[in-house]
């Protein structure tokens, strides 16, 4: 892990097809190109997700979590701020802080000399600064305050917070449009998230594949018999995709047809099923409506990393943290909310077997991320088919489309300037 | 009683890790009895009492659930788990309800030969003794580390 050496800039093979309809299979497989994203996508002007704010609820709180490869400190001052940092000492680069999260943090210390900083990430303290007994110390010309881990900006958009290296960047409403941001709200917004769960799957692939996989609405119902059988998600229902402008966001939903509700229940629909798989307790797909519009499932991702999960009322952020070439953490956060009733609660817990790394949809989806891993190998110089849908980037009511694929290769081809 | 308890848990135990690795698991929802509960969580979310786990059943059917799913449904690489457990302890005793815990290693095979350590953890288990043998009512499965292999395909 983390062994990037850097090649000579034209050592890149940097000949990327025309249109979005391509994408040459050594973007997965080339370590000049893994960093160059460390630097380009993860450093560059885009917004990260680091945390919930509920897991932030007191001043004192803290958690730590990566942007890329880079180690990042979250926490709540005094203030009721939100404030990140980078988490690497100023003075030789330890790692400031190595717990995943704690509470009642006044200031973090670094182990190796000493140097400690304030929530915000200032440089507060430099151990034997003015040396001993008038021997030693820093020279006068050292100033704390010029020391300091990078801070990243911070945005907060209906509980997320997002975080930035990059000054570029624009404002996160700017950034993620109105369309990805009404999606947002419908899902989180004006409502108090309770973390249910938490853990990371260890995913045998490029990071890239696993976005892909998010975005491909023309796998859901093909793989994942699980969404067949039971309708919760076809290619037939209503639905669609959202594709923003710059192509990096995306949402895929799909609804029950109201009409069609209307006289046969849901309970009764499972039953309605073409393959002769049934379950012998089918109350794991039992659901309540919960946003009163139907829709039974909704998939959002935002460029780069970012995912948040609306299947039934199984609700989950997830965090992409690419690990190597062809090694990926994926971080899933699973959610209720303070309101719901006891009932409410064991409801998204039973449809949480839908998801994960043991999950009836999710397993296959951890799967054949490694499967075109391994497939590719000895490829670099061959590529992958997007015409599915056509060739634009466009939303549409159809997923039956490769659309927000390519969408993702818009935005990744723009940002790394290729 | 507490001689008897720890011995039958003991062959409890064996008899379950066998039914896995041995891959009967149309056997494995029979090894519950009652009040079935069967969760796979991590160490950290057990102490953080987070509720939700990576697998949750607290029906038979659902457990009978997740192995035809995996033998008809679900589509992963054939794999196959060799399971070595610790020495059960007894947490406690009330009547014919005995509490444990034991420890487990579990090394995963897979289809091209590859054998790897892929769980570590503990049982937190309810059994109730009944005509001498131990009837496992709840297990949770508490894994060690919060990172989890992409597939967790056969039960723990
Ligand atoms: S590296 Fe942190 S104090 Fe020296
Ligand atoms: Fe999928």
């Amino acid at each position: 892990m983390n062994k990037i050496v850097l090649p000579p800039e034209d050592a890149r093979p940097l000949n990327w097809p025309e249109g979005l309809t391509r994408v040459p299979y050594w973007v997965f497989q080339d370590q000049s190109v893994y960093a160059e994203e460390q630097r380009k996508i993860f450093q560059g002007p885009n917004w990260h997700y680091l945390a919930l704010e509920v897991e932030l609820a007191e001043p004192g709180d803290f958690l730590t979590t990566h942007i890329g490869d880079t180690p990042v400190i979250v926490t709540r001052d005094t203030d009721n701020e939100i404030y990140a940092f980078e988490n690497r000492c100023a003075h030789r680069g330890a790692l400031i802080c190595l717990e995943n999260r704690g509470k009642h943090r006044k200031d973090f210390s670094c182990v190796y000399h000493a140097w400690n900083y304030d929530p915000q990430g200032n440089l507060t303290g430099v151990a034997f600064k003015d040396g001993i007994k008038g021997k030693g110390g820093m020279p006068d010309s050292f100033k704390m305050e010029q020391h300091g881990p990078r801070k990243l900006r911070i945005a907060i958009v209906h509980g997320l917070i997002f975080g930035s290296f990059s000054e570029d960047v624009p404002s996160i409403e700017e950034y993620l449009g109105e369309e990805i941001l009404n999606r947002i709200e419908r899902v989180l917004g004006g409502r108090k998230a309770v973390v249910l769960g938490r853990f990371t799957q260890a995913l045998p692939n490029n990071w890239k594949l696993y976005m892909e996989n998010v975005k491909d609405s023309y796998h859901a119902s093909i793989l994942h018999l699980f969404f067949t059988t039971f309708e919760l998600n076809r290619l037939s229902m209503k639905g669609g995709i959202i594709v923003d402008e710059s192509g990096g966001h995306h949402v895929s939903y799909s609804a029950i047809d109201p009409e069609a509700a209307k006289d046969v229940d849901y309970a009764k629909q499972q039953l309605r099923s073409e393959s002769e798989y049934k379950l012998a307790d089918p109350t794991l797909l039992e659901s309540f409506d919960e946003y009163h519009d139907g829709c039974t499932l909704q998939i959002l991702s935002v460029f780069p990393t970012f995912v948040l999960q609306q299947i039934q009322n199984a609700i989950a952020v997830r965090q992409i943290v690419p690990r190597a070439v062809d090694r990926t953490d994926l971080n899933w956060t699973y959610l209720g909310f303070a309101d719901d009733t006891p009932e409410q609660r064991l409801t998204r817990i039973k449809q949480g077997n839908l998801v994960g790394p043991a999950g009836y949809i999710s397993m296959e989806d951890g799967c054949v991320g490694g499967f075109v891993q391994r497939g590719i190998a000895g490829a670099s110089e061959d590529q992958a088919v997007l015409e599915m849908g056509g060739a634009e980037a466009n939303s549409s009511e159809s997923r039956v489309t490769e659309a927000s694929v390519r969408g993702f290769w818009k935005a990744y081809r723009a940002n790394m300037g290729i | 009683m507490y001689g008897n308890s720890l011995q039958y848990i003991t062959k409890a135990q064996a008899d379950y890790a066998r039914c896995i690795d041995d891959d009967r698991l149309e056997e494995w929802p029979s090894l519950f009895h009652g009040p079935c509960l069967y969760k796979i969580t991590t160490a950290s979310n057990y102490r953080d009492g987070l509720e939700a786990g990576i697998v949750f059943a607290n029906s038979r059917g659902m457990l009978t659930d997740r192995v035809s799913a995996l033998r008809e449904a679900n589509i992963y690489e054939r794999q196959s788990y060799r399971h070595i457990l610790g020495l059960p302890s007894i947490l406690s005793e009330d009547g014919a309800k005995v509490k444990s815990e034991t420890p487990f290693m579990v090394a995963r095979i897979l289809q091209d030969g590859d054998t790897s350590i892929y769980a570590t953890g503990r049982y937190f288990d309810v059994y109730e003794i009944v005509d001498g043998a131990a009837q496992l009512n709840e297990r949770t499965v508490v894994c060690d580390s919060s990172r989890i292999d992409t597939l967790l395909a056969l039960p723990l």
